[in-house]
C-alpha cells in the first residue's frame, strides 16, 4: 500500500531519449535524489553539504547577490523573475529587520516538484535559505509550507533541527558570528496563500488575501519589514551557485535563464514524474521521448506546460524550448513546471471546467472580476460540457474572461494578483485553440466523451448540489 | 504552545495563529467557539479575527468529522487518471457523497483540490499521508485496514 518507500524520485532524471542526439544534461537539482538517507546531514554532508555556506560566508553579502546575478538563476515559483535582481531590491539603508520567506506552498495543479525536494534533500534548500538570508542581511527565514505536506514538513523541519544542532543555524552560523534563525510554518489549505503577498499575509496570522502592489515586498513585507519570497527550487539551486560558479550554472542553461528546470509532467503520458532537463530540451520532446507519450499509440491532443494557469498548447505548438522566454514567445508560460498531458480521449470542455472549478473555488473574493466571473466561468463551462449550452454562452465565456483578463495572452489585467488571469487564461487558450469541440458540444446537446463517473452519472457539485451561479 | 509563539516576534504573537490552531485542532479535533476565544485570548486578537482565519482555511474545521479523513483529488492531473472514479467508488462503498461522513462517525470523505501528487495520480490522502497511483482495488485495501 505504501508509495512512499522506496522515495518516489529515483526515476532517471536525466534526459535519456530512446533515439537521436538531444541535450544531455548534468543534474543539478536532483543531484543527490535516490542516494540512501538523502534527506539526513550526513548524508548530505558526506557529499560535500554546507561548503557553499561556509564560501558564502567568507565573502561579502553584496559579493553573494553579484554571483547569483551572474549565474542567471530566474525564480522557479512562476515568475521566473532574476533571483539576484529581487535579493539587490530590498533597501539598504531601512532600519527594520529583514525577512526570508520560503514559498513550500506548492499547490499550483499539476506541480508537484518541490515536494520531492523537501522529501529528498531538504538540506540543499536549509543551505539555499541560509546563503539567501546572508546575502540579503535576514536574520529570521520562515519556510511556508502547504497544510497538505505532513512529512515534507517533517523532512524540513527534521533537515532544520539537524542545522542547529550542527551550527548552521542559530546565533553565529558556521562559526562565522552571523545569526540566522529558520521557522517551518506550516499553512492550512489555501491556494492563494502560494502568492507572495496572501503567503506574507498568512504568516502574519490572517486571511490570505493578496496586497496590491506596490509597495513589493521588498520595501514592505512580513511585519512591515523588507521581505524576499523565494521558491523551494529557486533556493535549492543556490548552494550549488556558489559551489561550481556562476559561470558553470549561466552555461547550463540558455542565455537569459541559468541552470536546468525541474519538470512535472502528468496526465496521459507512460511515464509520469519529475524529470530535469536542460532547458533547451523541446517540449515535445520532454512529452513523446522522456515521458514516452501517451498509451496504447493514441495522440496528443494538446499540452499545458506550466501549471493548469498557463495557457494551452496544440499539438503543432511543441517544438519550444521548456524555457522562459521561448514558451513566452509561444504565448503561454514556463510558470511552475507542471506540464500537463492530454490525449484525444480527454474532453477538454471538461478539463478547462475543472480548471475553472479550481480557481473559482479560490479565488479570494476581493475584486469583483475575479469573484464574480471565476463561478460565472464555471457555471457556464458546466452548462456546455453537459449538454445544455448555447452558442451565446460560448460568447458569454469569452466575455467574461475578458473582463477578468482584456489582454491574452499578456497577464495583469484588472485585478489585485494574478488569480484572475490564472483563471482567464486557460478559458481563452481552450476555445481559442479548441473552439470546435465546444461547439460539438452544443451542437450535439451532450458530452461526445464517455462519462468520467461511470454508469450511475450524478451532478457534478461537490456533494451533487448544482454549482454555483447554475440555474 | 509557549514554543510555537517563540517563534515570532514578541511584539507579532498574531503570526502564531495557524500553527495555535492547528495543535488545538490536532487535540479536541475540530475547533469549536470556546477554542477559537481561547487562542485568541492566547494571542492577543479579537475573537472575529481568530474565526475569520478559521473560516478561511480548508484543513480548518468548526465542525467535528469522523476518526478518519479521505481526501480523495479529482483536479485536473488526478481526472485525466481517474480520479473521479475513484471518489465515486468510495461513495458507493461507504454509502455516503463527499463531503459526508458515514454514520457511524467513522470517515469523513472529501473531494479535494490538486495535492502536488499529480505524477502519481489518482491519489489520495487518509488522514494527511499520501496513498498514490491508485485503483479501485487498493481502495478496498486501504479501507480494510481501517478498524
Ligand atoms: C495565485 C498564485 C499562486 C502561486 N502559488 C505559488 C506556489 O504555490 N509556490 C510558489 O513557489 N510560488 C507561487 N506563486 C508565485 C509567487 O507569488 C512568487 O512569485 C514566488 O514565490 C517567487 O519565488 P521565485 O522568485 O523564487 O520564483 C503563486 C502566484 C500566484 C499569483
Ligand atoms: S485576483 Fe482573485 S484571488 Fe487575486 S486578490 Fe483578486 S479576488 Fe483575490
Ligand atoms: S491533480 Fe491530483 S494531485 Fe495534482
Amino acid at each position: 500500500m505504501d508509495d512512499r518507500a522506496p522515495l518516489p524520485a529515483t526515476r532517471p532524471a536525466t534526459l535519456l531519449p530512446p533515439g537521436g542526439p538531444a541535450p544531455q544534461v548534468e543534474r543539478v537539482v536532483s543531484r543527490r535524489w535516490g542516494t540512501p538517507e538523502s534527506w539526513t546531514l550526513a548524508s548530505y554532508e558526506r557529499d560535500g553539504g554546507y561548503a557553499a555556506l561556509k564560501k558564502a560566508l567568507a565573502m561579502k553579502p553584496a559579493e553573494v547577490v553579484d554571483v547569483v546575478k551572474k549565474s542567471n538563476l530566474r525564480g522557479r515559483g512562476g515568475a521566473g523573475f532574476p533571483t539576484g535582481m529581487k535579493w539587490s531590491f530590498i533597501p539598504k539603508d531601512n532600519p527594520k529587520p529583514r525577512y526570508l520567506c520560503v514559498n513550500a506552498d506548492e499547490s499550483e495543479p499539476g506541480t508537484f516538484k518541490d515536494r520531492y525536494i523537501l522529501d529528498n534533500d531538504p538540506h540543499a534548500l536549509v543551505e539555499g535559505l541560509a546563503i539567501a538570508a546572508y546575502a540579503i542581511g535576514a536574520h529570521t527565514a520562515y519556510v511556508y509550507v502547504r497544510g497538505e505536506f505532513k512529512r515534507q514538513a517533517e523532512r524540513i523541519d527534521g533537515a532544520i533541527r539537524e542545522a542547529y544542532a550542527k551550527g548552521y543555524l542559530g546565533p553565529s552560523v558556521a562559526g562565522s558570528g552571523y545569526a540566522l534563525d529558520a521557522h517551518v510554518h506550516r499553512g492550512a489549505g489555501a491556494y492563494i496563500c502560494g502568492e507572495e503577498t496572501a503567503l506574507i499575509e498568512s504568516l502574519e496570522g490572517k486571511r490570505g488575501w493578496p496586497r496590491l502592489k506596490p509597495p513589493f515586498p521588498a520595501v514592505v513585507g512580513l511585519f512591515g519589514a523588507p521581505t524576499v519570497v523565494n521558491n523551494v527550487e529557486t533556493l535549492a539551486n543556490v548552494p550549488i551557485i556558489l559551489d561550481r560558479g556562476a559561470e558553470w550554472f549561466a552555461k547550463l542553461g540558455t542565455e537569459k535563464s541559468g541552470g536546468t528546470r525541474l519538470m512535472c509532467v502528468s496526465g496521459h503520458v507512460k511515464r509520469p514524474g519529475v524529470y530535469e532537463i536542460s532547458m533547451r530540451t523541446t517540449l515535445r520532446e520532454l512529452v513523446m521521448d522522456v515521458c514516452g507519450g501517451p498509451e496504447d499509440g493514441r495522440a496528443v491532443k494538446a499540452v499545458i506546460p506550466g501549471g493548469s494557469s498557463a495557457p494551452v498548447l496544440a499539438p503543432n505548438e511543441l517544438d519550444v524550448a521548456c524555457e522562459f522566454e521561448a514558451l513566452k514567445a509561444a504565448g503561454t508560460m514556463a510558470g511552475s513546471g507542471g506540464v500537463i498531458v492530454m490525449d484525444e480521449s480527454a474532453c477538454l470542455v471538461r478539463t478547462l471546467w475543472r480548471i475553472s472549478k479550481f480557481y473559482a473555488d479560490e479565488s479570494c473574493g476581493q475584486c469583483t472580476p475575479c469573484r464574480d466571473g471565476t463561478p460565472w466561468q464555471e457555471a457556464l463551462l458546466y452548462k456546455i460540457e453537459s449538454g445544455q449550452g448555447t452558442p451565446a454562452d460560448l460568447e458569454t465565456l469569452i466575455s467574461v474572461a475578458t473582463a477578468i483578463c482584456p489582454f491574452p495572452p499578456m497577464g495583469l489585467g484588472n485585478t489585485i494578483c494574478a488569480l484572475g488571469d490564472a483563471a482567464a487564461l486557460p478559458v481563452h487558450s481552450f476555445v481559442q485553440k479548441f473552439r470546435p469541440e465546444f461547439e460539438a458540444h452544443i451542437r450535439e446537446h451532450r458530452c461526445p466523451f464517455p462519462d468520467p463517473w461511470g454508469a450511475t452519472a450524478r451532478r457534478w457539485g461537490p456533494s451533487g448540489e448544482t454549482p454555483k451561479g447554475w440555474s | 504552545m509557549a514554543e510555537i509563539v517563540k517563534r515570532y516576534p514578541p511584539d507579532r504573537k498574531r503570526a502564531a495563529m495557524l500553527p495555535a490552531l492547528r495543535l488545538v485542532q490536532e487535540i479536541l479535533g475540530h475547533l469549536p467557539p470556546a477554542a477559537l476565544e481561547q487562542v485568541a485570548s492566547k494571542l492577543e486578537v479579537s475573537k472575529t479575527a481568530c474565526a475569520e482565519v478559521a473560516t478561511f482555511y480548508s484543513m480548518l474545521r468548526l465542525e467535528p468529522r469522523g476518526r478518519y479523513s479521505v481526501e480523495v483529488c479529482t483536479n485536473v492531473s488526478c481526472s485525466l487518471c481517474g480520479g473521479e472514479q475513484i471518489l465515486r467508488h468510495l461513495e458507493q462503498k461507504l454509502g455516503i457523497h463527499a463531503g459526508e461522513t458515514t454514520p457511524d462517525g467513522r470517515i469523513t470523505l472529501r473531494e479535494v483540490e490538486c495535492l502536488a501528487s499529480c505524477g502519481t495520480a489518482p491519489v489520495l490522502q487518509l488522514d494527511e499521508e499520501f496513498h498514490e497511483r491508485l485503483t479501485p482495488e487498493k481502495v478496498d485495501a486501504l479501507l480494510a485496514t481501517l478498524a
